[in-house]
């Protein structure tokens, strides 16, 4: 029999058109053009062109540069963080635990709240004489740090209260990739024998590894991209010792230097892909099958 | 916010903006109305109209009092410790010395905001300009640098050195403007580089050579697309006038001089504003930097916060200033860079 490759596409390809010229005007060409205009100097209305110049002035200059390196300390630390807190959340909010639907709700809950609310309230909490958390250490005769005021301390600070706002988002991914392990696994694992320990290393973690996954590169790729948070908490402060790539984009596009702050977002899609598609890769080879 | 409303044709009719270096990048030829012929212009002070024209045109009016850079100080301290008012940079440094040891904190430092970081520096310029009165040129001609002058480096030496020597509170990087004024009224702290205000310092090495630091007043511009031009300018011409000055007045008291001539200042003024009117009246006075260099990088607020809390050394700073500078020398597309 002669089958008929017209019933197979029934419909017709310019069905695609008006989404690919939606995805072409506002994503293609945009991000072609942002190539181009990172190549020159650009005042919106005029561009000259200048070659390299941006790109060799974003590596050398050493208050655009320390982007780079923060910025790949942050997402490591914010997306490990979360991922092990998430993880480990995750596992006690699945067991029998009475209180679980007021903890889930408990933990989720800083997810909903605006960032810039967020970063406003810890960067008052935080203040070193007059912030409540310094005042409750102080309480019990420790003297704390000034988070934010601590060149060593100030990214880390704002890291964790990335992680306080962000695991929440983990952990319900953690919770849907758990509950759809089945549950004879774990009875088959109990016929033999095995202890809570056997069932966490070798049931949970591979099975529930689809879920890590998913979670480890939106938090890891979400950290890359972080902006918000450190610009109300330390405004990339003191001094440049928590500025992000994306904030250094932000400031330059703020004295008007619209080449160069292009230059730092094609930086900024440069250093996503090259650090997120071999990690992709890397994880999506240690999933096994149910 | 203004540069990419200019940028896509959609501004206002006026626009309130700074003078000096910052209008500069607004292209105000290209994009604002020529005021220079406008009657009210005679009465205004031609250091204002230096510091908003273009090629000998002024495309904005003042808007709003003079403003001095200097270093508030807490009267009530200065009383009880038997301290003069310095006139020099070792005088006051002696003065720091003594608050220090009688457990005050000398100086109030509100790194949190960068910006206030930088008056030490910036407050300094009359200093330089003293020293080097080509500074300027040689600076926007790229043959001085704050690196290569001793006089420009002196300041960030100075920021360096009240944090060296303890001077300033200990939670200063996450003390903000607001809190800083709260410590400064509560008595928490004997100094607050601020600007506007005059006394204890423009601290000069010899006190014959004290001068002020001042800063020129924002200006209000006409929009050349506007379809108000006339209506605008009418409101410029009233806001101008003595009676517009009277009703800005009587809304918010001078603290400072206005930038348009006669103009009566009422008599009950801010002790701090007193202070600056000898300097202004003697011509001790100079605009600071940004106003007669269109280029003052952009990261100075976060280099001077790493001089402050003493990160890097104050030279380090100073060649990472220059560098910044350069950054904004090219991108403005300056000649010799």
């Amino acid at each position: 029999m002669n089958v008929n490759v017209s019933y197979a596409k029934s419909y017709s390809y310019w069905f695609l058109l008006p989404a690919a010229l939606i995805y072409g005007l506002f994503f293609l060409v945009p991000t072609l053009a942002s190539f181009y205009f990172s190549l020159t100097r650009w005042t919106l209305t005029e561009s000259y062109f200048t070659g390299l110049d941006n790109f060799i002035m974003f590596f050398s200059e050493s208050s655009l540069n320390i982007g780079l390196v923060n910025t790949v300390i942050y997402a490591v630390l914010t997306a490990g963080l979360k991922v092990v807190v998430g993880f480990l959340l995750a596992v006690m909010l699945t067991s029998e635990l009475r209180t679980k639907h007021l903890l889930r709700s408990i933990i989720f809950f800083p997810t909903l709240i605006s960032t810039i609310a967020v970063g406003i309230t810890f960067s008052n909490l935080f203040h070193p004489t007059m912030g409540a958390i310094n005042n409750l250490l102080l309480q019990v005769g420790i003297e704390g740090p000034d988070w934010l005021g601590d060149v060593k301390l100030a990214l880390l600070s704002v890291a964790l209260v990335d992680v306080w706002k962000g695991v929440g988002i983990a952990l319900v991914i953690f919770i849907a990739g758990i509950l759809a392990i089945p549950q004879h696994y774990y009875e088959a694992l109990a016929i033999d024998g095995g202890n809570a320990w056997h069932k966490f290393s070798n049931l949970t973690v591979p099975l529930a590894r689809p879920a890590l996954n998913s979670v480890i590169l939106l938090a890891f790729i979400g950290g890359l991209r972080s902006f918000d948070l450190v610009w109300t908490m330390t405004g990339g402060g003191p001094g440049f010792t928590t500025d992000l790539v994306a904030s250094i984009i932000y400031k330059q596009y703020q004295g008007g230097f619209y080449g160069l702050a292009t230059a730092g977002n094609v930086i900024l899609v440069i250093l996503v892909s090259a650090l997120a598609f071999p990690l992709f890769r890397f994880l999506s080879k240690a999933e096994v099958d149910l | 916010m203004v540069k990419t409303r200019l940028a896509t044709g959609d501004m206002a009719d006026l626009s309130f903006f700074n003078t000096g270096s910052l209008y500069l990048t607004l292209n105000p030829a290209k994009n604002f109305v020529d005021l220079s012929a406008e009657p009210y212009m005679s009465k205004v002070i031609d250091s204002f109209k230096a510091v908003a024209s273009v090629g000998g045109k002024v495309y904005a009016a003042p808007a709003g009092s003079i403003m001095g850079g200097g270093w508030y100080y807490n009267k009530a301290i200065y009383a009880k410790l038997g301290l003069k008012v310095p006139k020099t940079w070792s005088e006051l440094s002696a003065n720091l010395a003594k608050i220090k040891a009688a457990n005050i904190t000398p100086i109030i430092a509100s790194y949190k905001d960068s910006w206030t970081s930088q008056l030490i520096i910036l407050a300094d310029y009359y200093n330089v300009q003293v020293k080097n009165p080509k500074f300027a040129d040689d600076y926007t001609a790229h043959k001085a640098t704050y690196a290569n002058t001793p006089a420009a480096l002196a300041g960030f030496e100075r920021l360096a050195d009240v944090f060296k020597k303890g001077y300033i509170n200990k939670d200063a990087s996450s003390t903000t403007f607001d809190m800083a004024l709260k410590m400064m009224v509560d008595g928490k702290g004997a100094h607050y580089p601020m600007l506007t205000f005059a006394t204890a310092t423009m601290a000069g090495d010899s006190a014959a050579n004290n001068g002020l630091t001042i800063w020129m007043p924002a200006g209000i511009s006409i929009y050349k697309g506007s379809k108000n031009i006339d209506a605008a300018k009418k409101f410029l011409a009233f806001f101008e006038s003595p009676e517009g000055h009277a009703i800005q007045m009587a809304a918010l008291k001078p603290d400072g001089p206005y930038a348009v001539k006669g103009i009566t200042l009422p008599k009950d003024l801010f002790p701090s504003t007193m202070d600056m009117l000898p300097y202004i009246e003697s011509g001790k006075t100079a605009p600071a930097l940004e106003f007669l260099s269109p280029i003052k990088g952009p990261n100075l607020p976060q280099i001077c916060v790493q001089t402050g809390l003493g990160l890097k050394s104050p030279l380090e700073n100073a060649k990472e200033y220059d560098k910044d500078v350069e950054k904004q020398a090219k991108q403005l597309g300056l000649a010799g860079w």
